[in-house]
């Protein structure tokens, strides 16, 4: 394999890995912000004992968020110096405000969110946990911005084949933007909505009926439901907006060869990149065309119009594109039926009782669900952009640094086993974690050594 | 307004030279500590581990953002720079990477995790630490010697990485000094007393090799008038050791009187090594190859940077050292609530 290849495995593995935990993170932060309140208001214990559970998931999470984050930062100077020299006074920008007003923030807060419970005043815990939920949105919102504009570039021109910035305003408010971010603030609410309700059912299945999982369950289920047709209405106004910047991509989602009118909506088909055309095709009659134009005659693009008179292919590989785009779909349609009953059924019945065995099983088993989504979306996005880096502008190719092939190997190799071992310990964790706490053990509860102790229960302290 | 302080292809680079150069410096120093902590985790006892994990815990995510920072202005203000540097870097830098991911996991992970894995990831948590500071140390050499990889710069790059370490070790010691009572205090005391020989070598190694390595170094720092420019560096290095050396020969004292005193004569000969080489470099990013001058972005590019900047680091000080203030102290136990 060459080096090209390589990196961009390293690199798809590297930010698959890193997005993981910030889908998780950003949601949560206000999830728990919400339990402080709640807490605040009512006095009640559940909340707090939610919020002590949660903020454990919360501390792992942006551990692993953070690392791995790191990693990304160097990774533009490792494996893409072309990005950079090409981009650079785009990318730059975009990527210092996400350190100085989203990074900083969190990371300078959130010792006193963990931490500081007993040692600032109630409000100012309070406020350290808006902080940093509203950091890790903001960082969100700044990578968001730096990506959307790789895929719908604005406000620049080049200038011998470097871009210079024209119009900030423009940059940061490009065509795709408010569209993703849209779409992935929704999917990390969905992430979290479906871990909680699944751990939460976990803890039921194992029969801990304290009023902390009730609630729990109760607050992760509804959150779905209320999401959930949000970001399928979301995903629709979003595939809307591609349509009209990079067709091609949605060619390759809906597995469109020829451009053309009456296309079918296709449920099933292996697209054949090399015959340039579709095996086993089973599709509803019209339902591409109707999605995307509203109307049976509307024309949607097909992927043989992106291939050069000399034959150079010049859209995305449609088999990837078309599958990744299902699994996104599917799950979206999976949380909708699961949500959805799972509120009528406690609604209908006495609350968290009213729910047979098989939606708690299913929920445990979905608990990881927003993961998968949001890999498939991401995989969608990403691999629907090539052969471009920044579309139109700079290849992938043309970025890649001339590091010897066997080199990004080795580290591709030893990152993929860090990272499939961490992947490992951190669910492995976070069902002890459950585990535990179904036991009536309050997580966090560690063996007491002596003065330490007595020093740290001083009221007051 | 880009003009209002001369030439602005000029003085902005030189500000975002400036400031990289005072994040690496800090940097240095405060993820220099933790990750001393974590090196000197094998000679701790176990509950003392706990101790010792307790005191860095709410400031290591912190810390470590000062290397994002670093590395973002690198890649914003010197864009050319960033990629030559990293990719002739390329696997120190993997190496420090995945041992921040084990270090900043291990964390978390041996509160967490159960019990009988707890000692798995202590050993993830120094492994990691060491990782991470060897391969700074490495770079910090190859850097050195221009980013050339013959044998004799690996092996120079070999020493500065084992001296760098011992030299985190000792601000470790230094910082646990300052936060922690009792017998571990006595043993940080000891560390200290060995770690402080990271620091002094590793001095000596670096101020012996860069001019030898570059014609250009030797003359600036030999040359008649410059010399006396550089006189100020050594014989404040030399008053700091003595110091030091006098302070850790008598603490703990009393009312645990001079209990940070080590810490901040750290942090003094850092920032003076550090100045050490800033001047020595100056005005290379990449050492005898690329002028901060010739790899700078587009001032437009900067400006917009520059103000986010001017805005936002005050503020960044102030929570960063509300932080500090928050959990200043004796270390006690970590509790989430
Ligand atoms: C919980 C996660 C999740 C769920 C349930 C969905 N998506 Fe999604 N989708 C994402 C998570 C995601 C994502 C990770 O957030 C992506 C990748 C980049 C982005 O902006 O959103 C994405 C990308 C993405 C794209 C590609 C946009 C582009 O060209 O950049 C489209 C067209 C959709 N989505 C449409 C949908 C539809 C119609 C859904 C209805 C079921 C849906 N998504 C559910
Ligand atoms: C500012 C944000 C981002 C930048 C600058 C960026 C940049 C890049 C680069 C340089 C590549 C390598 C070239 C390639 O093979 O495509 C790439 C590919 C990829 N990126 Fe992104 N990316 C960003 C955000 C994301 C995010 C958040 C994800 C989420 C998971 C993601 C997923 C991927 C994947 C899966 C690939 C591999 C695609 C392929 O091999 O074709 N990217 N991106
Ligand atoms: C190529 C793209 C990306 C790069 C280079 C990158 C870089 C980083 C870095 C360096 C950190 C660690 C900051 C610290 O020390 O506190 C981080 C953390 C974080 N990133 Fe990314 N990131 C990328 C993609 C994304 C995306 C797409 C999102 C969100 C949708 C995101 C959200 C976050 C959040 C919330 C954190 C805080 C830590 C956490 O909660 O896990 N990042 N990122």
């Amino acid at each position: 394999m060459d080096t090209l290849l390589l990196s961009r495995i390293q690199f798809g593995a590297n930010i698959s890995f890193h997005i993981l935990f910030p889908t998780i993170t950003v949601a949560l932060g206000w999830v728990l912000l919400f339990f402080k309140l709640r807490y605040n208001a009512t006095g009640e214990e559940r909340w707090m004992a939610a919020y002590r559970f949660w903020v454990k998931v919360f501390a792992l999470s942006f551990a692993l968020g953070v690392v791995s984050g790191i990693t990304m930062s160097f990774q533009f100077g490792t494996n893409w110096p072309g990005f950079m020299e090409r981009v650079g006074n785009i990318a730059g920008p975009l990527l210092a405000y996400e350190v100085l007003t989203a990074f900083f923030l969190e990371a300078a807060f959130l010792g006193i969110m963990l931490f500081g419970f007993r040692r600032v005043p109630g409000w100012l815990h309070t406020l350290a946990t808006f902080l940093v939920a509203f950091g890790t949105t903001m960082s969100a919102f700044w990578i968001l911005v730096l990506n959307s504009w790789m895929h719908t570039p604005a406000g620049f021109e080049l200038r011998d084949g470097v871009a210079h910035a024209t119009d900030w305003w423009a940059i940061v408010f490009n065509p795709s933007m408010p569209y993703r971010l849209a779409h992935m603030l929704l999917a990390s609410g969905l992430t979290v909505a479906f871990l909680i309700a699944g751990l939460s059912a976990f803890r039921w299945l194992r029969s801990d009926r304290s009023e902390e999982v009730r609630t729990t369950l109760r607050v992760g289920a509804v959150m779905g439901a209320v999401l959930i047709p949000l970001q399928i209405l979301m995903g629709d106004l979003h595939g809307h907006n591609t349509l009209h910047h990079q067709p091609a991509k949605v060619a390759a989602m809906e597995g469109n060869w020829q451009t053309g009118p009456n296309v079918p909506l296709l449920l099933f088909a292996v697209p054949d990149a090399q015959a340039r055309m579709n095996h086993f095709e089973i599709g509803i009659p019209n339902g591409a065309s109707l999605i995307l134009k509203w109307s049976p005659e509307g024309v949607v693009p097909g992927l043989d119009d992106f291939v050069a008179e000399d034959g150079t292919v010049l859209h995305p590989p449609p088999f990837a594109l078309f599958w990744s785009f299902r699994v996104m779909v599917g799950m979206g349609l999976l949380m909708l039926a699961l949500s959805w009953s799972a509120v009528w059924l406690m609604r209908r019945g006495r609350g968290v009782e009213g729910l047979p065995r098989p939606w708690l099983w299913a929920f445990s088993g979905m608990a990881f669900s927003g993961w998968i989504a949001t890999l498939a979306g991401w995989y969608t996005t990403e691999i629907g952009r090539q052969p471009w880096l920044v579309q139109g502008v700079l290849t992938t190719a043309e970025a890649v640094a001339p590091v010897p092939a066997p080199m990004v190997l080795t580290t591709l190799v030893a990152y993929l086993a860090v990272y499939v071992a961490l992947i490992l310990a951190y669910v492995g964790v976070l069902t002890y974690l459950a585990a535990r706490a179904a036991r009536g053990e309050r997580p966090g509860d560690r063996p007491r050594w002596g003065a330490a102790e007595v020093h740290v229960l001083q009221p007051g302290e | 307004m880009l003009t209002l302080f001369g030439d602005p292809a000029v003085w902005l680079p030189f500000t975002f030279a400036a400031l990289m150069g005072l994040s690496i410096l800090i940097y240095v120093v405060l993820d220099g500590f933790d990750l001393g902590v974590g090196l000197l985790f094998p000679f701790a006892e176990a509950a003392e581990r706990d101790r010792m994990v307790a005191s860095i815990g709410p400031f290591w995510d912190a810390n470590e953002t000062w290397l994002v920072m670093a590395i973002g202005i690198l890649l914003v203000a010197f864009p050319a720079a960033h990629g030559a540097i990293l990719t002739a870097l390329y696997l120190p830098v993997a190496v420090m990477l995945i041992g921040l991911i084990l270090r900043g996991v291990a964390f978390e992970f041996r509160a967490k995790a159960p019990r009988d894995h707890k000692r798995a990831w202590d050993l993830a948590f120094f492994a990691g630490s060491a990782m991470t500071a060897l391969a700074q140390g490495f770079m910090l050499g190859l850097y050195i010697m221009g980013l050339e990889a013959t044998p004799a710069h690996l092996g120079f790059a070999v020493l500065t990485a084992v001296f760098l370490a011992v030299g985190y070790s000792f601000i470790g010691a230094a910082w646990l000094i300052g936060k922690t009572e009792g017998v571990l205090q006595l043993k940080a005391v000891d560390w200290a007393r060995g770690g402080i020989w990271g620091v002094v070598l590793g001095m000596a190694a670096i101020s012996a090799a860069s001019p030898l390595v570059s014609g250009r170094i030797w003359n600036k720092w030999f040359g008649w008038p410059e010399t006396l420019w550089l006189a100020p560096l050594p014989v404040l290095s030399a008053l700091l050791l003595g110091l030091l050396w006098r302070t850790l020969r008598r603490l703990p004292l009393p009312g645990d009187r001079g209990a940070w005193a080590p810490f901040a004569l750290g942090t003094g000969l850092f920032a003076l090594a550090f100045l050490g080489l800033a001047y020595s470099f100056y005005p290379f990013v990449v050492p005898e190859r690329m002028t901060i001058y010739e790899a700078a972005s587009a001032p437009e590019s900067l400006i917009i940077v520059l103000a986010g900047v001017c805005v936002v680091l005050p503020v960044i000080v102030a929570y960063s050292a509300l932080a500090y203030v928050v959990f200043r102290g004796k270390a006690g136990e970590l509790r989430y609530d």
